[in-house]
């Protein structure tokens, strides 16, 4: 864990990049200039509610209610946040 | 037309695509077509003398798609799965209707990319574009010196391409460059670099050429020292490490100069689509230079069908074509053989190993041309530069010259 995300964190989709479902390849994707990333299950649950009004304790909370059978998820989801923020697909509000 | 997409891309580098294809065709592997390339037409303002575009391309000047008939493409390829649409040429801009592909791509969910040498970029245009949804442009330079921009695109197009730049980002677009590496302007990478954060690049490409084209027929003048291209990434790499995130720099190495070849394309028929401003489907830039190929044209059966099922797409999927050294080399996964075209090209066979592969038993080729370019005999020949008078030369077999010992004619 590079980028020390906190619960309080709010992050929305950066500039120039793009979020959307893709039905032909049945995944979540990222578009940016001369790239894309395919986010397969999880990761793409985490970044879909990544909308520049939730928090990060927000959506671990949101994610935790949807999957309660998901055993230890907090960890990936923070995962796919330092992830994310890392390869800069998202940018900090606050 | 800029070459970055060529062989294998900063776009591939980024892909998880789907790698398990030992297959023949698409219906049974279920590869789906990620990227479309649109080279809506041949014709350019400019004249580079490194441009990958058919030493031919004059014979499809006159038989462009019609705007409709593209839209219909771009229908067709997003049915398939394609994403990213790269809209390119020759200079698409000398099109009047890219503002209604624009339009089109956006509806249908593309993220799209205007390649350009920004000749005929207006503010009424990019304007256009904005608020078509266009995502992002993208710019070739070619030099920090009016001289060699000027010379190596044979056209004065140096203060243009300067607006062009600050128009892009006045209008809030990602800056993305793309530098055609080559010996005249090698020597210039840390002002090349330089000024492309002076301009506020988001995304730097040095795209070192690659043969084929008109940079092929141009290789002997052309083509810098291995020393030169280490010394240039030393200093992208000094560069990289300075700037951080704020400026990516992407440096396309030179399949010449390295010891495998490259995965051309990720794979021949994997993620690239390519429609050419006659309508041709292919599954690389250079593909009709290859012999005894029927390549699939949109006019008559359709992406779906050019994808999956017709000859040339599954022609090159998989590994099932190869023959020795690849078919037993355990590297054969990694680079599937290498670069078709770069093996026809230049060995007149397109089944053979990519000469560029130190195991080929054509390597002896690659040796020599980077031996040529060092010969002051040959590199002092004059240039041919991309122009409707050259390539009606060669269209016409008036002119043979460098082509014949290149095959690099269909």
């Amino acid at each position: 864990m590079d980028n020390n995300i906190q619960a309080s964190d709010i992050y929305a989709i950066a500039l120039h990049h793009r979020f959307q479902w893709e039905e032909a390849q049945q995944s979540y994707v990222i578009l940016f200039p001369e790239g894309m990333v395919k986010l397969h299950g999880g990761a793409g649950e985490v970044i879909k509610r990544v909308d520049g009004k939730a928090t990060v304790g927000d959506i671990v909370a949101d994610l935790k209610a949807t999957f309660p059978d998901a055993v230890g998820i907090e960890d990936d989801i923070m995962g796919m946040f330092d992830l994310a923020v890392g390869k800069a697909w998202l940018r900090k509000l606050n | 037309m800029t070459q970055t997409s060529l062989g294998e891309s900063v776009v591939q580098k980024e892909i998880q695509s789907q790698a398990q294809n030992n297959g023949v065709a698409a219906n049974i592997t279920h590869t789906q077509p990620l990227w479309l390339l649109a080279e809506v037409t041949y014709r350019c303002p400019l004249h580079c003398a490194f441009c990958y575009n058919p030493t031919d391309y004059d014979k499809h000047t006159q038989n462009e798609l019609t705007t409709e008939q593209w839209i219909q493409a771009l229908r067709d390829a997003r049915k398939l799965g394609a994403l990213q649409l790269g809209i390119s040429g020759g200079e698409p801009l000398l099109r009047d209707d890219i503002e209604d592909i624009v339009i089109e791509a956006k509806k249908l969910g593309y993220y799209s990319n205007l390649i350009t040498s920004g000749v005929g970029l207006t503010e009424k245009r990019i304007q256009a574009f904005k608020d078509g949804g266009l995502d992002h442009i993208q710019l070739s330079m070619h030099d920090i010196t009016e001289e060699i921009n000027n010379f190596i695109t044979n056209t004065r197009t140096f203060e243009l391409k300067k607006k062009v730049a600050a128009m892009i980002k006045n209008h809030g677009y990602p800056m993305v460059l793309n530098v055609v590496i080559h010996r005249y302007n090698i020597g210039h990478i840390k002002e090349i670099l330089e000024m492309a954060e002076a301009l506020g690049a988001d995304y730097v490409e040095l795209a070192n050429t690659q043969y084929y084209g008109w940079s092929l027929v141009n290789r002997n003048q052309l083509m810098p020292l291995k020393e030169q291209i280490d010394y240039a990434e030393k200093i992208t790499n000094e560069f990289r490490e300075k700037v951080g995130n704020k400026m990516k720099i992407f440096f396309v190495v030179p399949d010449y100069f390295s010891n495998r070849p490259k995965k051309c394309m990720n794979g021949w028929g994997e993620v690239f689509m390519i429609v050419t401003a006659n309508g041709d489907v292919l599954p690389c830039h250079s593909a009709r230079v290859l012999p005894n190929m029927q390549f699939p044209n949109v006019r008559d059966k359709g992406l779906e069908w050019a994808w999956k099922d017709s000859p040339a797409f599954n022609k090159y999927r998989g590994t099932d074509w190869m023959k020795g050294p690849c078919v037993t080399c355990p590297e054969k996964l990694n680079d599937l053989a290498g670069c078709r075209c770069q093996a026809f090209l230049l060995t007149g066979d397109a089944e053979s190993a990519d000469p560029v592969c130190s195991l080929s038993p054509n390597h002896h080729l690659i040796e020599k041309a980077i031996e040529d370019s060092k010969n002051p005999v040959l590199a002092s020949q004059p240039i041919i530069f991309r122009t409707d008078k050259n390539s009606k030369k060669y269209a016409s077999g008036e002119s043979t010259e460098r082509v014949e010992e290149f095959h690099a004619l269909p």
